[in-house]
């Protein structure tokens, strides 16, 4: 049985459960579910623990900067009832934070704080947010768009990576 | 009674078995490990920034830079997530051809991991053994699209090429000297005490902290969790085939590498399956030169030779992806080696680091 | 024609030569001495180089490789090259390293390594220094190439080096016991710790024949002791790097190469003298005999290395202390068993 994105009867459940929290933005193999910051681990919890949902699995995890704000993408999969679903989340531009998911999906770790290092995205509640791929000591966030790629820049951003990164 | 305290060990990025630039950091008590932590960002390239700027077709040769030894994987993964974008149709030859290259790739790939597996428990001939079978692999990838390791071969609405005559008499030929290879291998490694030993019950995780930690790929089935996204999501036509899910019982170092030995097995048979049905006809859809996908986000996920590999992309309705997200599984997988490495001497750190087969290339992007 | 070719016959030459040359016979004897001297360290310094160029022809004929083909015919001087490398090469001293005992290492190592060779019977009457505790010596110096590991390691103050030092001792300690049991069993038959007894005991029937048991555990613990794989644990690159090692270049870490190879042609030779007969044999001169069983040993030393993988130090320790110790007791009682019963009935 090949998996299938999460049903409109159990989505219209989660939002009779949660009203006003969520919002269903694109369709077909784009649709997602859009989740209000105020109950967001909350909803992320049930999505998880209920067995409606069981989403167990946090497949993938990644930002995008929107220039205006930022939107977090979480790709969900359940193993046992093989659904999916596409949460985002958004934060403004000047304010980036939001909830860690960590104490949901453990897996989330490496995840959330490749997000921070490369969009400098804080995420509240992470028992371990430091910079995961660039060296500690980097200025600037590269996936972010005001970050403009330039030779000169490069070069010495090459050096400094090229220094030693972490001596216990 | 005399006062002991830890130590850290400072293993890579320079160490002969950290698979590349990997730092573990090993906080140790005597030979024991405490804590394993690994540091990287050796090998960062920035490419899901370069992405940003490279036009949807120009993108797939950096795909190959991910997970250099499943280059067919990463090709495969990207081309499907723009197809999914841009919603064209393959011709059937084409979705034939990607599935004969994946699976072979996945074949090379896990006799590199089996060889790399040899060459950190100090079995060097039996590195030596498989490196010489993966050859004969990476001759048939050269034939078709002329190259070994970053092939560039699939794209964005079918093949690059259609594989040369002597392709598919030269892959039947090695599918056939496939059990007589495998024997050899089990009789070397498999059937060794030694390694026996040194796998078996060591580098213990089990499938529920397996699936907490994020493992996916042969390490999460080697844990019992049945789940191969060749089956869950059959992307491409990989319902066509017949083919079984190795799984493993106690996720230990040993289930880990079985799972992989088996798994080689079944790729031949898709591969025997794909070339019995391989149709004629054309190897590329009909594809605007100018690629133009609607404005919109798509995350799509294959099953690669170290579990899942996803993309998400952002379009914007110009040439250029708005973002390109890269989920390695390498990446996630490393996730799990401080849970799975503690109270391990070095020595089975060594031997995880190597069943858990992260490739760095993957790993920092 | 054995006479003649013997090395007994050509030290008499030899001897006849000088006598020429010197009427004080006292002179004569320490030239002759001096001769002796310079034969065995040739060997020893010889022997690495041929043995390093076996070992990778033979790797290689076990990998489905060609080996080293490009520096004279077949790659012969291959190991030439490689010594005038080392050589040639920087020497490095760590700031940090404890410097006079990490220069005294290697020449330490070295050295009990080359003494053990003044016990062994190359041929009939050739052997430099035929003590009545020929064996007990063999392994009282032997064992002392265990410090010199330590010493390695401490003092190069890398922590690489510390793990592979401590490994050191742990393995070769525990596995001179077992090793020592298993030597217990041959002179127990012979009677003699005497190295020209033992050979020549063996005038009718190699020792394999008769304490085949105590052959295996010796030649189990002779890997160990010689830090070859599967119990390599000492270097294990792919864990250690290079253990005690780590911190030495060129001929530095050469001399330890040199130890390492000049200590496996030492067990070879100890392995052939108890149990393959020593220089007993028809036809061929004694010392080629001799040198002939040696290589066999060699290659089965080589063969086990490119066919094992690595133990781990608790298995290895686990191994040593639970069976290997055992089984060499128990040999040793047998074998009383046997010759008290033998004494009995005939």
């Amino acid at each position: 049985m090949s998996s299938q994105i999460l049903s409109s009867e159990a989505i219209s459940k989660l939002q009779a459960q949660f009203p006003n929290s969520i919002s269903m933005i694109g369709e077909g193999c784009q649709q997602a579910l859009l989740i209000e910051d105020s109950k967001f681990l909350t909803i992320m919890g049930v999505l998880k623990n209920d067995a409606a949902y069981q989403f167990t699995m946090l497949s993938n995890l990644t930002a995008v900067d929107y220039l205006d704000h930022f939107e977090v993408v979480y790709h969900l999969y359940s193993l046992n009832l093989k659904h999916t679903v596409t949460i985002k989340a958004r934060c403004p531009a000047d304010k980036p934070a939001i909830w860690s998911v960590m104490s949901i999906w453990a897996s989330a770790n490496f995840q959330e704080r490749e997000v921070y290092d490369l969009l400098g995205l804080e995420f509240v509640g992470h028992a371990d947010l430091r910079r995961i791929l660039l060296p500690e000591d980097f200025e600037g966030h590269p996936l972010r768009k005001e970050y403009k790629l330039s030779a000169q820049d490069e070069r010495r951003r090459v050096e400094l990576c090229l220094k030693p990164r972490h001596t216990p | 009674m005399p006062k002991t305290q830890t130590y850290t060990l400072n293993m890579g990025p320079q160490h002969p078995s950290t698979h590349g630039v990997l730092q573990l950091e090993l906080e140790l008590d005597g030979e024991q490990v405490v804590k394993a932590i690994p540091y990287m960002g050796y090998l960062h390239r920035g490419i899901e920034k370069l992405a940003e700027s490279r036009t949807y077709t120009q993108f797939i040769p950096y795909t190959d830079r991910l997970d250099y030894v499943a280059s067919m994987g990463n090709n495969l993964g990207y081309c499907q997530t723009v197809e999914k974008l841009i919603e064209i149709e393959i011709p059937e030859r084409a979705e034939y051809l990607r599935i004969i290259m994946t699976e072979l790739n996945r074949i090379a790939s896990h006799l590199l991991f089996m060889s790399s597996l040899a060459i950190d428990l100090g079995a060097t001939t039996g590195m030596i053994y498989g490196f010489r079978d993966r050859e004969t692999v990476l001759d048939l990838f050269d034939m078709v699209c002329g190259a070994r390791l970053t092939y560039n071969y699939i794209r964005i609405g079918g093949v690059a090429d259609d594989i040369p005559p002597e392709f598919i008499p030269a892959t039947q030929k090695f599918l056939g000297d496939f059990p007589k290879i495998l024997e050899e291998y089990h009789n070397l490694l498999t059937g060794n005490e030694i390694l026996y030993y040194r796998l078996k019950n060591t580098g213990i995780i089990n499938g529920k902290q397996a699936l907490e930690v994020g493992l996916t790929g042969p390490c999460l089935r080697a844990s019992g969790v049945d789940y191969d996204i060749r089956k869950v999501e059959s992307y491409g036509i990989y319902d066509r085939f017949d083919f079984a899910v190795p799984l493993g019982e106690n996720g230990d170092n040993w289930d880990r590498y079985i799972v992989r030995m088996e798994e080689m097995v079944e790729s031949s048979k898709i591969i025997a399956q794909a070339i019995a049905q391989l149709p004629e006809g054309p190897f590329m859809a009909k594809v605007p030169k100018v690629l133009k996908p609607p404005a919109g986000d798509v995350y799509h996920r294959i099953e690669n030779p170290r579990g899942e590999l996803g993309f998400y992309i952002v379009s914007d309705g110009t040439t250029k992806p708005y973002r390109t997200h890269v989920r390695r599984p390498s990446f996630i997988n490393l996730q799990a080696l401080d849970e799975v490495c503690k109270g391990l001497l070095i020595a089975d750190v060594v031997a995880v680091l190597a069943t858990l087969d992260p490739l760095m290339g993957e790993v920092d992007c | 024609m054995q006479e003649v070719i013997g090395l007994f016959a050509i030290s008499e030459i030899l001897r006849g030569l000088l006598s020429q040359y010197f009427s004080n016979p006292q002179w004569i004897d320490l030239f002759m001495a001096l001769i002796n001297l310079g034969g065995i360290l040739t060997v020893i310094s010889m022997s690495a180089i041929v043995l390093v160029y076996a070992e990778r022809k033979i790797s290689a004929y076990m990998q489905v490789r060609i080996g080293p083909n490009r520096v004279g015919p077949w790659g012969t001087i291959q190991s030439v090259a490689d010594m005038i490398k080392l050589m040639s090469k920087e020497d490095i001293i760590p700031d940090s390293a404890d410097k006079k005992m990490w220069i005294l290492a290697p020449v330490l190592l070295f050295i009990p390594s080359a003494a053990v060779y003044a016990v062994f019977p190359f041929d009939r009457q050739a052997i430099f220094a035929d003590l009545n505790i020929g064996i007990f010596y063999f392994i009282a110096v032997a064992s002392q190439s265990t410090l010199p590991f330590l010493m390695a390691g401490w003092s190069s103050n890398s922590k690489y080096a510390l793990v592979g030092g401590m490994r050191t001792v742990a393995q070769m300690l525990s596995y001179e016991v077992p090793m020592a049991f298993s030597i217990v069993g041959v002179v127990m038959l012979t009677g003699s710790m005497r190295m020209s007894d033992i050979v020549a005991a063996q005038q009718h029937g190699w020792f394999i024949f008769l304490q085949p048991v105590a052959f295996v555990v010796y030649m189990i613990a002779a890997i160990a002791e010689t830090n070859r794989a599967p119990f390599d644990l000492v270097e294990c690159e792919s864990e250690l790097v290079a253990g005690p090692f780590t911190e030495y270049s060129g001929m530095r870490w050469a001399l330890f190469f040199l130890a390492e190879y000049s200590n496996l042609l030492a067990a070879s030779a100890i392995a052939t003298t108890l149990f393959l007969g020593g220089w007993n044999g028809p036809w061929l001169p004694g010392w080629l005999w001799f040198f002939l069983k040696i290589g066999v040993m060699i290659f089965v030393f080589m063969w086990f290395r490119w066919t094992f993988p690595r133990l781990r130090i608790d298995q290895l320790m686990t191994f040593g202390w639970k069976v290997l110790l055992p089984l060499a007791l128990v040999n040793v009682l047998i074998t009383g068993i046997g010759i008290y019963s033998y004494k009995l009935f005939s």
